[in-house]
């Protein structure tokens, strides 16, 4: 349990050290988050409502999900790093694991930004918002590395990626909006959970099957 | 394998799938009541099993993928994939004549209000998705066990997203549409024959499309051979 612990570390310490040197990715993810949410306001009509405003940062943040995703398998296809990482000893579950803490991470950071950018430009941020963002935050983590790995063996890959991740994070989305809409936001979280919990696991006992030749 | 390009399983279902819908149609246009507020309601009768027989043919899918995954026998992957290709079929087919019925019943192609429509709405672009993922991926080991993995997070997004549809008539309207038509013990007979015959015609055409592409594959190996 700690190799396998210890392993997951190595792994996430991997790519976020990449990311520290190359800096790709979350610059990029920072400046398209505050991007989309000021094209949402030319996008919204004068007198939208805060119910529109809510969904426009939960399609803010989807998108932006996105580009982490598509970058997420990029050195492990060029570079051959993905053969490397298969001939490790260990468990296979532990490379989606550690991709998917840094994933989440990156996410975290983005929303880090998108959240006080929300508050500043349309509506106050609550609690309830910050515990939907952050249960989704693993939603997307789990299920977007394992699609990642999928995308990046087809050669249509960063076209396919956004196609597999729709439908399955239209019940992220519903969660979402839910916790920072409703009245009894409870329900939405738990949902959130339940998600997170079914494809978590999904995700962590099929990759294996997902990478291997 | 056999060579024979017969196909009797797939004839009998065939023609008991016929037998069956012709029956069924029958017994639910002249023997079964009419409902009283719904002039197309008769409609029941095609959309419902139709859909019933798309989740049929999707649980068969998933169910051949976990075969794959667990024994690695990649017949499994033919079986999966075509499974799940009736499955699209029956799907877009239930999507058609849900439209049809909300136009005759509430004045309009579309509404959000129904939540099997929806979730058919949101299973089509999961498996279109399935389908681009097939073919954009070289075929091989990796790609059966690819698509088994996503036909199975398809199984699970099912109870998920019916679950999430549910939950978002709550934000988005709070007073729920509720339609129940009284079900009487005639319609239900109907609708049962109605069913095994949609069933019966889903296992049909899965064998015939089973054997066509088995008949591709075995011709592809043919021509390698002689070329």
């Amino acid at each position: 349990m700690t190799a396998y612990l210890s392993d997951v570390a190595a792994l996430a310490r991997k790519d976020l050290l990449v990311e520290l040197r190359s800096r790709d990715t979350v610059p990029a993810m920072l400046l398209f988050v505050v991007g989309a949410l000021v094209v949402f306001h030319f996008a919204l009509a004068e007198d939208s409502s805060r119910l529109a405003s809510a969904g426009m940062l939960w399609i803010a943040l989807l998108f932006t999900a996105q580009l982490a995703l598509v970058r997420a398998f990029v050195a492990e296809r060029d570079e051959a790093v993905i053969d490397g990482l298969l001939l490790a000893p260990c468990d296979r579950s532990a490379i989606w694991l550690g991709k998917a803490i840094s994933v989440a991470a990156f996410l975290a950071l983005a929303e880090a930004v998108a959240l006080p950018a929300f508050a500043l430009f349309y509506e106050p941020v609550t609690w309830e918002l910050i515990a939907g963002v952050a249960l989704a935050n693993i939603g997307i983590a789990a299920v977007g590395t394992l699609l990642g790995a999928m995308a990046a063996a087809a050669h249509t890959r960063e076209l396919l990626l956004p196609l597999l991740f729709l439908p399955l994070a239209i019940p992220l989305v519903v969660g979402g909006v839910g916790a920072t809409l409703a009245e009894d936001p409870s329900r939405y979280l738990a949902f959130l959970g339940l998600y997170d919990l079914i494809f978590a696991i999904l995700s962590w006992a099929s990759f294996e099957y997902v990478v291997t030749e | 394998m056999s060579t024979s390009l017969r196909n009797n399983g797939a004839v009998l279902l065939s023609l008991l799938a016929a037998a069956l819908l012709v029956a069924g149609f029958a017994l639910a246009f002249f023997w079964a009541p009419e409902a009283q507020d719904d002039p197309a309601f008769r409609i029941f009768y095609l959309h419902v099993p139709v859909a019933l027989t798309a989740y049929a043919c999707f649980g068969w899918g998933g169910w051949k993928a976990l075969r794959l995954l667990w024994t690695r026998d990649e017949r499994y992957d033919l079986e999966s994939y075509v499974a799940i290709h009736m499955g699209v079929i029956f799907g877009l087919l239930a999507l058609v004549t849900g439209s049809v019925w909300a136009r005759y019943t509430w004045g309009v192609w579309w509404t959000w209000d129904e939540r099997q429509l929806v979730l058919f709405l949101v299973l089509f672009l999961f498996y279109s998705a399935y389908f681009m993922l097939r073919f954009s991926t070289p075929a091989g080991p990796r790609r059966a066990r690819t698509s088994a993995v996503y036909a199975l997070f398809g199984v699970a997004l099912i109870p998920v997203s019916f679950l999430a549809i549910r939950l978002a008539e709550r934000y988005i309207h709070p007073v729920v549409l509720t339609r129940d038509p009284k079900i009487e013990n005639e319609m239900l007979a109907s609708f049962g024959v109605c069913l095994a015959g949609m069933l019966t015609l889903a296992g049909a055409l899965y064998l015939v499309e089973l054997a066509g592409k088995r008949a591709d594959a075995r011709l592809s190996e043919l021509r390698e051979l002689v070329a």
